[in-house]
């Protein structure tokens, strides 16, 4: 565990879509804030800071989280996976075309956290029903689209998947 | 028109990037270097006198460069104006009072939001609490605590209107049917918040300032008064994305202000974002209204007259652009109905609740909650099917363009056309079969109906009926609903738009590469669109903005008309060129050529390139260079007449919904079983966008109906200040929509398109009330407000089982 006094700066660790970044913040820094402003990420966005939303949803080794719930400290030496891990070296992850097709997405503020959810969803679902996928993202809000264009763009992807 | 691109589902540009988490919202902008963060103070108190703020101790804090009071704000800004005339005094930041629970008291310039909201700790306000009112009726009432003293009751606005001859309808009236009807208080919760980043430069005594603000763009007046500055010194710019807002962020104006003097006394650059409690407790909402509603009706289910008397609760202050939702839907008051008679009283009335403006459907579903329940109510009453009661009174398709008694001009539409298309879709008479066999079976199915007119591209007069006759005629008149457009192509032939309609996730982008490239003979894809809005370099006028659904009827034409523009240039320089007639050439495919003379063409690359690079071959007179704006507005938009008439917007859709639910009546839950709306707005521009806007509209309305609340106690104190209190509906809580369209082309616009994506969102609450009630017939309960969660049906329904046992 680390130790910190109030305001004493910790230097944190992590590996972000590949790549590793060092900086000293306090220990009270949301990795929210940290992801988007101390790293530049700005593709996470926060919409509620109570871990409603679901909008800042990122990978932390593998498992979707609310950044806005989680302290930069507590992702000290994790790998971390942004939306801007979804589009490396001019790949895009087949979600990020289906929201489009399926015209999952309008104002497009909530997308990033759904594809960090749903990317996950997908890994360890190989058929799912669309219950699962519309139980998946009730831990979304998206006050766009009315969810049906993202949960046709999960189960689209799915099906992709599983034909493969 | 035959059209390659407008009309066709096409993939929006706007996706890749916001897939790929490279938007630019406003929180992901620095645009100043040192830009300091604010965090602000708020009323914990519905009503309260601000008896001393002590700033001092927050002042000396760390990273900390200034703490605002509202005495700051008094002595460097006028309050906002408003365009009613009860002296109500609304700054950006508390004065002397506080009247609702978040009202912004104090603001903290830091460097960084985490030290600006350590030193709001800090500060030390002494209140000296006051006697609060929420209620609508209450606050009418001559001994209720007043809000603004100056004004001496809480009526911000109140008028009486009388068109045709109510009381011939209602002596001659085989029934009258009358009710009240409670509408709530509720938002639409954009997943963005409002924020804000502000620059003050004394050298040339400029504001500038970045806003997820969304127009209307009158505003822009309503913040340089404030300021008082001239309006060429407050810059305001808007982000190409802008994270939803379905009128919300209209809202953010006064913060906006507020922002741009704290950066003035803080001297640096100053960025707000707000967190979600503020926003559910002070940022805007639709007004929650009272109705009082009466018709006339005829034995045969004819209604020949309305009478309604509707109190809009517009929060502490009355902040423009309200009282409009008062008058936003007034032209269109009867509805689809041919009803002649029609008398209305309008008040809005000031309470300690947060203020109020400009949300999806606005003023319609307080509307069409009571009319399309009464038509409901007019069936029972009757012993008549509802659907026949609605199809009677339908406007019919040969009595367009049809006049409302209240001066609304219904532009096109086949209501009954649309309306039977519905019941087909939804097999009505086998419902009804059905509905009794469940019921038979101990299940409580229920249909609903609901016939909306959706009014698009709001007329600018129409907020100005808020005042009489006589007082509008001691200022200029106001009408039309300007909006502008740039097309532009460079000497490399790049083609760029630029438009002013600040896009909050609709997709203007996609619409308008389809409509220039059309236009032009390109590909969509090549077009550049500008969406960041710069009242400094864009065209635009006070009607700018993303709101009534204004961009289907009139920003896309002002971007057609724009385009238009370049293509005549285009064709008269090739005819210069290729000297033949204007009418024996053609535009398509990246080129102009001479109709049936195969090989005699011009590239617009060339055409274009000529106009930059070689001016000499252009016609005697023209211009050299290719940038052309266009303004456009409808000239039915006018400004309301003596008698209190007014055409309060420029095309008129229709939306005809149906719905089944199933109740448990022992735990009072609602199950929507599926939901059936049909659409007319005229000629369709992107049907991908359009089932999006709708099926986002109906979602909203379907929250309205069943989960959203901004809920107060009675003494004031706000009870819905985070998502865990306040519920949006979830993926799981979506049933089957299925939606259709007629498409009756507007008269009135050069595509022929209407506004939409606000219709169901009008219906929606009046159509799924109409299912419960319909559902639960028989057991005597009455559905008037909402939401319509299991407890407020179990309620309903345990009530009037005990009345119905005290009768029996």
């Amino acid at each position: 565990m680390i130790q910190a006094a109030k305001h004493e700066k910790v230097l944190v660790r992590v590996r972000i879509n590949g790549k590793l970044y060092a900086e000293e913040v306090e220990p009270r820094r949301l990795l929210s804030d940290f992801l988007r402003e101390d790293c530049g990420l700005t593709g996470t966005h926060v919409g509620c800071e109570h871990g409603v939303c679901g909008a800042c949803t990122v990978r932390v080794n593998g498992a979707a989280v609310r950044s806005c719930l989680m302290f930069a400290v507590q992702a000290a030496d994790a790998e971390i996976t942004t939306v801007e891990g979804l589009s490396l070296h001019g790949s895009r992850h087949p979600l990020q075309d289906a929201l489009s097709e399926c015209h999952g997405l309008q104002c497009g503020f909530c997308t990033p956290g759904i594809l960090m959810s749903a990317a996950e969803f997908l890994e360890e679902h190989q058929d799912p029903t669309t219950e699962q996928i519309e139980e998946m993202l009730s831990g979304h809000l998206c006050r766009c689209t009315g969810y049906k264009g993202i949960v046709e763009a999960i189960a689209k992807v799915a099906k992709e998947q599983k034909d493969r | 028109m035959d059209c390659k691109h407008i009309g066709k589902p096409m993939k929006r540009v706007e996706d890749i990037r916001l897939t790929s988490g490279r938007g630019t919202f406003i929180d992901d902008m620095n645009p100043f270097p040192n830009i300091h963060q604010a965090a602000i103070l708020r009323s914990p108190y519905p009503h309260a006198r601000i008896k001393e703020i002590r700033t001092e101790k927050a002042e000396r804090m760390p990273g900390v460069k200034a703490v605002i009071t509202g005495q700051d704000i008094a002595a460097l800004t006028n309050p906002f104006p408003v365009g009613v005339t009860a002296p109500v005094k609304y700054y950006s930041l508390a004065v002397d009072k506080v009247r609702f629970v978040g009202e912004p008291v104090a603001v903290v310039i830091a460097k960084n939001r985490y030290l600006a909201e350590d030193a709001l700790e800090a500060i030390e306000v002494v209140y000296e609490q006051l006697p609060a009112v929420v209620d609508i009726e209450k606050a009418l009432e001559p001994d209720a605590p007043v809000l603004h003293e100056a004004v001496g009751s809480n009526i911000a606005n109140h008028r009486h209107f009388h068109y045709g001859n109510v009381d011939e309808a209602f002596r001659q009236a085989d029934l009258v049917v009358k009710h009240t009807f409670f509408y709530p208080k509720y938002s639409a919760t954009p997943v963005e918040t409002y924020g804000v980043i502000a620059h003050y430069d004394p050298s040339e005594q400029q504001y500038t300032i970045w806003s997820n603000f969304h127009g209307p763009f009158t505003l822009q007046s309503v913040m340089a008064a404030a300021l008082r500055t001239p309006s060429n010194r407050l810059r305001i710019m808007i982000p190409k994305d802008v994270g939803g807002s379905y009128g919300i962020k209209s809202g953010v104006y006064p913060y906006m202000v507020l922002m741009a003097v704290a950066s003035r006394i803080a001297g640096v650059p100053v960025k707000w974002i707000e967190d979600r409690q503020e926003h559910l407790a002070a940022s805007s909402s639709g007004t929650d209204r009272v109705t009082w509603i009466e018709a006339a009706v005829k034995r045969d289910g004819t209604v020949t007259g309305l009478k309604m008397k509707m109190v809009d609760n517009v929060g502490g202050y009355v902040r423009a652009p309200e009282p409009a939702c008062l008058y936003r839907t007034h032209s269109n008051t009867t509805g689809p109905y041919r009803i002649r008679h029609l008398q209305m009283e309008t008040i809005a009335v000031m309470t300690n609740k947060s203020p109020t403006g400009l949300i999806r459907g606005y003023g319609g579903q307080q509307l069409y909650f009571p009319l399309e329940r009464l038509m409901h109510m007019i069936a029972q009453k009757l012993g008549m099917d509802p659907a026949d009661v609605i199809r009677k009174n339908l406007i019919r398709a040969e009595e367009f363009p049809y006049t409302t008694p209240s001066g609304g001009v219904y532009d096109s539409g086949d209501y009954r056309k649309a309306f039977d298309m519905l019941l087909d879709i939804v097999n009505y008479d086998e419902f009804r079969q059905k509905q009794k066999q469940a019921r038979a079976e101990g299940k409580y199915l229920g249909m609903g109906l609901a016939c909306i007119v959706e009014p698009s591209g709001s007329n600018m007069g129409y907020i100005t009926i808020a005042l009489t006759p006589e007082e509008r005629a001691k200022s200029l008149p106001k009408s039309g609903c300007a909006e502008g457009a740039t097309v532009s192509i460079d000497p490399m032939g790049g083609i760029t738009v630029r438009i002013s309609t600040t896009p909050t996730g609709q997709g203007h982008e996609t619409v308008a590469a389809q409509i220039v490239g059309e236009v032009l003979g390109v590909d969509p894809r090549t077009v550049k669109v500008v969406a960041e809005m710069d009242t400094l370099t864009s065209p635009w006028s006070v009607a700018s903005g993303s709101y009534s659904s204004r961009f289907a009827a009139i920003g896309s034409s002002a971007v057609y008309q724009a385009a238009h523009k370049v293509r005549q240039k285009l064709l008269h320089i090739a005819q210069e060129l290729l000297q033949v007639p204007l009418d024996q050439l053609v535009l398509e495919h990246g080129r102009i050529a001479v109709k049936d003379a195969p090989g005699r063409e011009i590239s617009l690359k060339r055409l274009i390139g000529s106009t930059h690079w070689n001016p000499d071959v252009l016609p005697p007179g023209m211009e050299p260079g290719i940038h052309e704006t266009a303004f456009y507005t409808i000239p039915a938009a006018m400004p309301p007449d003596e008698n209190d008439q007014v055409n309060g917007s420029v095309t008129y859709g229709f939306v005809a919904d149906a719905v089944t639910v199933e109740v448990d009546i022992e735990t009072g839950e609602v199950k929507i079983l599926d939901y059936t709306t049909v659409h007319d707005a005229g000629k369709l521009l992107n049907p991908l966008i359009v089932d999006g806007q709708i099926l986002g509209g109906l979602v909203h309305g379907l929250g309205g109906a069943m989960y959203e609340e901004l809920a107060y106690d009675r003494n004031g104190q706000f009870l819905s200040g985070s998502f865990m209190d306040y519920l949006c509906p979830t993926a799981p809580e979506i049933p089957p929509i299925t939606i259709k369209h007629l498409e009756t082309p507007s008269p009135l616009t050069p595509l022929g398109a209407k506004g939409l994506g606000e219709g169901n969102t009008m219906s929606a609450p009046a159509v799924i009330a109409n299912a419960v009630e319909d559902a639960l017939s028989g057991l005597g309960v009455t559905i008037d407000t909402l939401p319509l969660s299991p407890n407020r049906i179990w309620t309903l329904i345990q009530d009037a089982k005990q009345k119905m046992e005290i009768t029996a």
